[in-house]
């Protein structure tokens, strides 16, 4: 093991030009990012990498997801709700030397919101009708209509702040304003940053840090038993878990995520126009089971499409309670006394793999025939997601608080119910925390009465950590590895 | 009395799992599609033999019917490649030099450039994964072989004697390749059939081990292993028993093959011991 | 002979020309678009289609087609959609893993054959002619995915000895990185070890029964001279081609060793590339892979005519 340590600090050397190994920090993640450009692709990863450590919005996600001031110190709202006026700090450069200023922020926002913007959370935007600087640290934006998220959507990695004169090349070279600068990138293999000296806040404590992409769950057991990585997000195989919390030399941190795991189905394929059968559907399905199963344990039960560490959730999870009786008499009476067969389209994470197989025996049990295809994401995205070409697909859905896909009726599940949609529409007006509580309640009870999908559980995200790492969230609040607090114990 | 020896250790071994196939139509020890989380990823006992998979359900059984997939598979892939190259080395055969047989020896060449694994991944990718485009993929692969062997061996038929009398006899070729070589080439396309079956099982392995051939809740081999990787350490078990059926289906066919050749063809004998 | 030779080369550019088109429709066929599994399961369908227009997918396929050939001709072989890099920059990356695997596994497999197979041809019949002959056949029948796991269990995660897989990259040093593809290059090299010592064996058979054989052996020599002298250098010609075929083999078919490992490779990139839907590094790389064999297929025809004659009129 000696050896081990000695070739990593060699490559740190390599990488940073630092001589000891405390101040860089290897972080292993399961995807590589397709490019460096936050503004413009769904892709997690670029968040993973990049979200708070190299690019910063108005406002950032804190560890527990509460939304704090980011490149915005403060903000003031209107009496209506319409116009936000964020103040700007004082003296913050983008890495390239060049000033963060208003016009950087009405030049981020309006890039995203442009006609032919790709950004891939466009909607986040969506209300937007003017930004404008009032002065070099003042930017104000207004709203078409009160939008009570508004500084919760600024948050997200999609809405960073961008700079003009480095946005050409940004998927390659990014250019932010984080406390970490981006510094290399071997393509299939790492991603290198560096400390930010001239970082505006509290400078991190780290020098480097490397993100190792390795999906592989087998060798992301190896990196991480051989300590090549010094910390795991994500990690891949809840089964090995248990090894690594008998072994001094790691620390297993088990977080919530955002990431709400769902038996996704195809509201509009007969026979689950019926809710009946839908509601059979939820009623044959032993939650416990496939979180054993597939997760070895890991993972909370849900009752609807909200994340249980969210202080507005309702546990709804009696509404579906494992009754397989229950499920054949509601089958018989929707008439499919002899079952149906459907298909179960699976991507590829294990959760939907090995979850797919114990729902698949657990369906049959009630007489539910399901033909089980294992599909590569490509394939999911086209068949399933934009194809609609499907009866069931286990999918976890992580982005935060996205409960309002359930009045997309052109969804992928195709929910369509106009109160639903109302409810939706209501909320995103509504500002008082009170009736928006009140309001969101409402809105999980609804789509778990309607059993739109079954719920399974909310995904739970474990991190391996190497014993002195510290700081490491061990929630998921945005799909963020924020490295801006983590260090070394001395 | 060593001559027998490979043919009946080789068929006696390939013998096993294809009876086990079999048996798995009639009954298994367990019924496979019933989960049983509780009891997963147990070590041998006497009511399961081979233990448990970490759905808890019964290796053995899990074998045996994944017997069925790998030799299903491999046996209709290998039909196709016959099916389709020994008529196109017949054909190829009896227009010797004309463009027919440069176009089949052409193509023979091509397919034979191609990287054949990478291929069928591309093609399971392209159709979507399923046994039956397991199949297929392989099946491909199998027809250049067929088609050159019997091209070759029927080419050296043509010279002879009896061949020339049936020519005289006013037989067109078709006939004469069909009543005449064909008979003559059984023994070589047996071998060779035993030989590229052996192949065909590794080859459904693999693609089913990087997730291409057939789809859960139906077991197979490679499924099997794939599995099983990221719990090596923690039940080695699991990823034994289904790499040991694949080495002893592979090794009994090809012993097989062995085997017959030596009693077809005497002449090599002296050669192998 | 320089007849033969312009056949052979007609021939080499048509099939080189189907291979292009067969992987070019192959590829075409691929159900899911590049762009749309880039932007994920948010994307909006306008945004998609400027991606679409960005990366010359909403070109018509002949153009493309056309685009890719002229490209590939002069060295080009396009811009990978997801890196947004050169295509020939990530092979030659890519290379520098797994060229050398591919040749550490053939010299491994060489260096066990050699030896292994001439033993057996020499002791024939003997019992360590039937035990040689046993355990390769056992190892043709090892799936090299499940040889490589079973390593894995046994060196990586046991004994400790190598790391389960990845590569550290050679500017950790040479011995690190011969250290990462140890394990690799063995699971390659057993089959191909117990393929090429049968094949050295029946080579040597074949020759001992020559008369030229006899005649060595009349003339005094030992068993163990004759071979050397005379009998290994006629069974070099099989055993040449085999080690040739191997070579193009172990170059493609490192792609499941290479994902069992986690090694940033060839094959490993045609995987991913698939999976990301990077249809211009898969057709790139396929192609690149099906040109390499072409020409060693013809270089092997062009040696073998120089040698032996008679083939050329055959053909």
């Amino acid at each position: 093991m000696k050896l081990k340590t000695l070739t990593s600090a060699i490559a740190l050397t390599l990488a940073g030009g630092v001589a000891q190994a405390e101040t860089g920090l290897i972080v292993g993640i399961q995807l590589e990012p397709p490019h460096l450009d936050p503004t413009s692709a769904a892709a997690g990863a670029i968040d993973q990498v990049l979200y708070s450590n190299v690019f910063e919005g108005l406002t950032r996600f804190g560890p527990d997801g509460s939304v704090n001031p980011g490149l915005a110190e403060s903000w003031e709202i209107s009496e209506d709700g319409l116009t936000y006026t964020f103040k700007l700090r004082d003296g913050v450069t983008f890495h390239d030397g060049t000033a963060m200023d208003a016009s950087d922020v009405v030049f981020s926002l309006d890039r995203a919101r442009a006609e032919d913007s790709a950004n891939a959370q466009k909607a986040l935007f969506g209300g937007i009708e003017s930004v404008e600087a009032v002065d070099p640290n003042t930017v104000r934006v207004t709203l078409s209509a009160a939008n009570g998220s508004f500084l919760f959507n600024m948050a997200w990695g999609d809405a960073v702040i961008v700079a003009t004169e480095s946005i050409e090349n940004i998927k390659t070279d990014p250019v932010g304003t984080g406390a970490f600068k981006f510094s290399n990138w071997v393509q299939g293999d790492q991603i290198e940053l560096v400390r930010n000296e001239d970082y505006w806040g509290t400078p991190a404590s780290l020098e480097t840090a490397t993100f190792k992409f390795i999906s592989d769950p087998t060798a992301a057991f190896a990196a991480m038993m051989a300590e090549d990585v010094d910390v795991f997000y994500s990690y891949p195989a809840p089964e090995n878990l248990p090894q690594f919390e008998a072994d001094s030399r790691f620390e297993v941190l088990v977080g919530s995520s955002e990431g709400e795991t769902i038996l996704s189905t195809n509201n509009l394929m007969e026979p689950f126009t019926d809710v009946r059968v839908r509601k059979a559907v939820a009623h044959a399905i032993d939650r416990q089971a496939i979180i054993d199963g597939a997760m070895f344990g890991l993972g909370t039960p849900i009752g609807t499409h909200f994340a249980p560490h969210n202080p507005d959730y309702v546990d709804l999870t009696a509404n579906s309670q494992y009754d397989p009786d229950l499920a054949r008499s509601l089958l018989a009476e929707a008439g499919y006394a002899d079952g149906f067969t459907t298909t179960l389209k699976l991507p590829p994470p294990s959760y939907a793999r090995r979850g797919g197989e114990i729902i698949a025996s657990q369906l049959r049990a009630v007489g539910i025939q399901t033909e089980i295809s294992n599909l590569e994401w490509a394939q999911w995205l086209e068949q399933v997601f934009r194809g609609k070409d499907f009866g069931l697909t286990i999918v976890s859905h992580t982005e935060p608080f996205d409960i309002g896909i359930y009045a997309r009726p052109d969804y992928y599940f195709q929910y369509d119910n106009p109160d639903f949609q109302t409810l939706i529409e209501d909320l995103t007006a509504e500002t008082d925390p009170a009736t928006r509580s009140e309001m969101i309640a409402t809105a999980q009870t609804i789509i778990s009465n309607d059993y739109v999908n079954g719920y399974l559980f909310q995904l739970a995200v474990p991190t391996v950590v190497k014993a002195g790492v510290e700081g490491i969230w061990p929630d998921a609040p945005t799909q963020a590895i924020d490295l801006t607090a983590v260090s070394w114990s001395k | 009395m060593s001559t027998y020896r490979n043919l009946v250790f080789g068929g006696l071994l390939s013998g096993v799992f294809i009876c086990a196939a079999l048996i798995s139509f009639l009954w298994v020890p367990y019924d496979i599609e019933a989960l049983n989380i509780a009891e997963r990823m147990r070590t041998p006992t006497a009511a399961h033999p081979l233990g448990t998979d970490h759905f808890g359900r019964d290796i053995l059984s899990m074998v045996m019917i994944g017997a069925r997939t790998s030799i299903a598979v491999a046996l209709v892939a290998v039909g196709i490649g016959m099916g389709l190259g020994v008529p196109l080395g017949l054909a190829a055969a009896a227009n010797k030099g004309s463009i027919l047989d440069e176009l089949i020896g052409r193509g023979n060449d091509l397919v034979f450039a191609f990287p054949s694994l990478l291929i069928a991944i591309l093609i399971t990718a392209t159709f979507g994964p399923s046994a039956v485009n397991a199949i297929i993929a392989i099946g491909i692969f199998n027809i250049p072989v067929f088609a050159r062997l019997t091209r070759g061996s029927a080419l050296s038929l043509w010279k002879r004697e009896f061949i020339m009398a049936a020519r005289v006899s006013g037989k067109n070729s078709l006939r004469i390749s069909v009543e005449h070589i064909l008979p003559n080439l059984a023994n070589l396309l047996i071998v060779q059939g035993t030989i590229q079956f052996s192949l065909a099982i590794l080859a459904e392995a693999a693609l089913s081990y990087v997730g291409l051939g057939a789809q859960p809740p139906t077991p197979s081999w490679g499924r099997m292993l794939a599995d099983s990787q990221t719990m090596i350490s923690l039940a080695p078990h699991l990823a034994l028993a289904p790499g040991l059926a694949i080495v002893f289906t592979v090794l009994g066919l090809n012993l097989l093959g062995d085997g017959l050749r030596d009693i077809f063809d005497p002449r090599l004998r002296r050669g192998r011991s | 002979m320089a007849h033969y030779v312009l056949t052979r080369l007609l021939s080499l550019a048509i099939s080189l020309i189907v291979a292009s088109i067969v992987i070019f429709a192959l590829i075409e066929i691929i159900p899911g678009d590049p762009a749309a599994f880039m932007l994920g399961i948010n994307a909006q369908e306008d945004t998609v289609a400027a991606l679409r227009s960005e990366l010359g997918l909403d070109a018509s396929p002949v153009a493309r087609y056309f685009e890719w050939v002229g490209g590939m001709v002069t060295g080009d072989f396009g811009t990978s959609y997801t890196y947004r890099t050169p295509v020939t920059e990530m092979i030659g990356e890519r290379l520098w893993i797994s060229l050398p695997l591919a040749l550490i596994a053939l010299a491994l497999s060489t260096l066990i054959a050699f030896p292994v197979g001439i033993l057996a041809a020499s002791r024939r019949g003997s019992m360590t002619d039937t035990v040689i002959m046993g355990f390769t056949q056992l190892g043709v029948a090892i799936p090299n995915f499940w040889f490589a796991m079973l390593m894995v269990l046994v060196f990586a995660i046991n004994l400790r000895w190598f790391s389960a897989g990845g590569f550290p990259g050679w500017d950790e040093g040479l011995v690190a990185g011969l250290k990462a593809l140890t394990l690799p290059a063995v699971s390659l090299a057993l089959p191909q070890a117990s393929i090429l010592a049968r094949v050295m064996r029946s080579a040597l058979v074949d020759t001992l029964d020559e008369d030229f054989m006899r005649t060595a052996r009349a003339k005094g020599l030992t068993r163990g001279q004759a071979i050397k002298r005379h009998a290994l250098r006629n069974a070099m010609i099989p055993v040449l081609t085999i080690i040739g075929l191997q070579f193009s083999f172990l170059l493609a078919g490192a792609i499941i060793i290479e994902n069992v490992f986690f090694l940033p490779g060839l094959g490993r990139l045609i995987f991913q590339a698939i999976s990301q839907r990077d249809l211009i590094v898969v057709e790139s790389v396929v192609m690149l892979l099906v040109f390499a064999v072409i020409v060693v297929n013809f270089a092997v025809d062009i040696a073998y005519a120089i040698v032996d004659p008679r083939l050329r009129r055959q053909a």
